[in-house]
């Protein structure tokens, strides 16, 4: 079981179904009032669905934080165009895997959502990109959309409505650059996952050139509880401007690493201290990456702070895909530089220098520092290469790499001093004894 | 080329999904599916696709040569992907990654000499806080130790002299 007993401070919306026996079928779904946000929905009007998604503070859960229903009203009324809604279950930000337990044990939660954005823009059909490695996601999301299509949900003239709206899941193959917007509509159009200029954005041209909205897993499927209960409510859960819930992925140094759903805005110290019970084996936090391997890191100093988009965004880094990394004493931080940066050097498309160059460099230049081959000068290479490659990239990609390059460089910049001038890495010692 | 009734159910499925004048849009989960059932990408397989999807060979071969997950030569029976990414490594990824080379005598994207087994090293997986993670083919394994590690290669050579050879 991936998902043990919530933790007493968890606030269970999007996971109230997880410890449910067969909660993935649609009889458990029906019986705790599955697809009752989606009736409601046909009785509002498209601009009414996205008022209250409006007013619920929504953003964004795959990372950039953006107002879902302003995405939505994005998308042109009355045009003769077929229009889209496109779910993107690519999860791969490293320290992420949230959407994995929301397919695996509430899958008709995300159709619902999507049934409920369909409506919303008009919508004739819908996409779930599940990166390839979810084969068995792929499976229980199948047989749920069967499920939902033989209960008259989803296909034609749905529940009387007169609307058609059919979902089909699709499978990715490999890449973290397809979790990126417009690469993932390159890949479903069955290219190679390069990005698009934007504009125009999905809303007006996305899916085979037509209009697309385009969200995250986690966003889909907040959307159902917020037509159950009112935008007001789920907004009241969360912070100003952050609404509702988030479901936070604790991995690396703790007791009790896992995924919890807490209030927008919870403190992050409490989070590593409290529900993942506090640093493993009595050691002291070192650093925490707050939002996925891209966001800056922050000194366990910096920690005291509200997780929510606008508080992280404030102590200088991202709340991101909600993956918390945390570091105890015995890390060495060029070594984690150093991989988070060959991570990303493998997965830059290659499509733009800045970031095809720069990743390659930086990662270069992180693994000479942490092997004990680096110069002088190479801490000043860090932080000149990632400066130049941030704002200066096709896609997001290039600021993904540039960030946490940065923000290691500058904030532990005495761990890599140390570990100049053909000095061991002081922390392999350490770790050979731990 | 045919395939199995299940690969060619799911192709089919596939197809349905999209408007007939967009069948290209197919083209990456329908190489995944048949390298599932043929062990790769082989030549006759882009032949066949390019004939099901009508587009150009070099099409294929882009998107061929872009995904990790698509390969040209069949990887082992159980092929073996250890996440060594941040999340993974902090908890010990890299040192199950460097046990599974020793334990198996071979190298990343290597496949041992019986052909039992391939072993890749690979980014996040999406198994943060479970790991160090890995998988056997699609199957997830959590919480990998070494001795665990072992343990499930011993198993997967057991499976393998039970089952009778196709």
């Amino acid at each position: 079981m991936l998902h043990p007993e919530p933790h007493p401070l968890e606030v269970t919306v999007l996971t109230r179904r997880f410890r449910l026996p067969n909660s993935a079928s649609i009889e458990v779904y029906l019986a705790t009032r599955g697809y009752e946000a989606f009736r409601k929905a046909l009785a509002l009007t498209p601009e009414q669905i996205i008022e209250e998604v409006k007013k619920s503070n929504l953003r964004g859960r795959g990372g950039a934080g953006f107002p879902t229903g302003l995405k939505w009203s994005f998308v042109p009324r009355g045009t003769a165009r077929p229009k889209y809604v496109v779910a993107n279950a690519d999860e791969g930000e490293p320290g992420t895997c949230k959407d994995r337990l929301l397919m695996q044990y509430d899958p008709h939660a995300l159709i619902e959502g999507m049934l409920i954005a369909g409506r919303a823009v008009e919508a004739s059909a819908g996409y779930i990109y599940v990166r390839g490695e979810y084969r068995y996601l792929i499976e229980i999301l199948d047989r749920a959309i069967e499920e939902a299509r033989g209960r008259g949900f989803l296909g034609r003239n749905i529940l009387g409505s007169g609307w058609d709206f059919d979902l089909h899941t699709h499978s990715g193959a490999g890449s973290y650059e397809c979790g990126e917007e417009s690469a993932l509509l390159e890949s479903l159009e069955g290219k190679r996952g390069v990005p698009r200029i934007r504009p125009p954005f999905p809303a007006t041209a996305g899916l085979f050139g037509c209009p697309t909205v385009l969200n995250n897993v986690e966003t889909f499927c907040a959307v159902p509880p917020i037509l159950l209960e009112g935008g007001a409510a789920f907004a009241a859960l969360g912070t100003p401007r952050n609404g509702g819930t988030r479901l936070f992925a604790i991995s690396g140094h703790v007791r009790r690493p896992g995924v919890y759903e807490l209030p927008m805005g919870f403190n992050l110290l409490r989070m590593i201290e409290e529900v993942a019970g506090g640093v493993r084996e009595g050691r002291k936090l070192k650093a925490v990456i707050p939002g996925g391997s891209s966001c800056p890191v922050l000194r366990a100093e910096e920690c005291d702070l509200a997780m929510d988009f606008d508080s992280v965004a404030r102590a200088g880094s991202m709340l991101g895909s909600g993956g918390v990394i945390v570091m105890d004493e015995t890390t060495c931080m060029v070594k984690a530089a150093a991989r988070i940066l060959r991570f990303y050097a493998h997965e830059s498309c290659g499509f733009c220098t800045p970031c095809r160059e720069g990743t390659a460099w930086l990662a270069k230049v992180l693994a000479r520092l942490h092997e004990g081959g680096g110069r002088a000068e190479d801490i000043a290479t860090v932080r000149e290469t990632a400066r130049n490659m941030l704002g200066r990239t096709f896609c997001p990609l290039g600021d993904a790499a540039a960030m946490p390059a940065l923000s290691f460089v500058e904030k532990f910049r005495e761990e890599f001093e140390a570990h100049l001038e053909g000095r061991p890495c002081p922390f392999e010692e350490v770790a050979a004894h731990a | 080329m045919k395939f199995s009734e299940q690969t060619e159910a799911k192709l089919e499925r596939l197809l349905a999904g999209f408007p007939p004048d967009r069948k290209r849009a197919a083209l990456v989960p329908m190489l995944l599916f048949i390298q599932d059932e043929v062990g790769a990408v082989t030549p006759e397989v882009v032949e066949e696709v390019c004939r099901r999807l009508q587009i150009a060979p070099l099409e294929v071969e882009e998107v061929l040569s872009y995904y990790s997950m698509l390969r040209r030569r069949p990887a082992g029976r159980y092929h073996l992907q250890i996440c060594t990414n941040i999340s993974c490594m902090l908890v010990g990824g890299a040192e199950l990654f460097r046990h599974a080379c020793r334990k198996l005598g071979i190298g990343n994207h290597e496949v041992s000499e019986d052909g039992l087994f391939s072993l890749e090293e690979v980014e996040c997986i999406g198994a943060c806080c479970w790991g160090p993670a890995m998988q056997v083919n699609y199957e997830f394994r959590h919480r990998m130790t070494p001795e665990e590690f072992d343990r499930l290669v011993e198993q997967l050579r057991r499976n393998a002299s039970s089952q009778a050879p196709e």
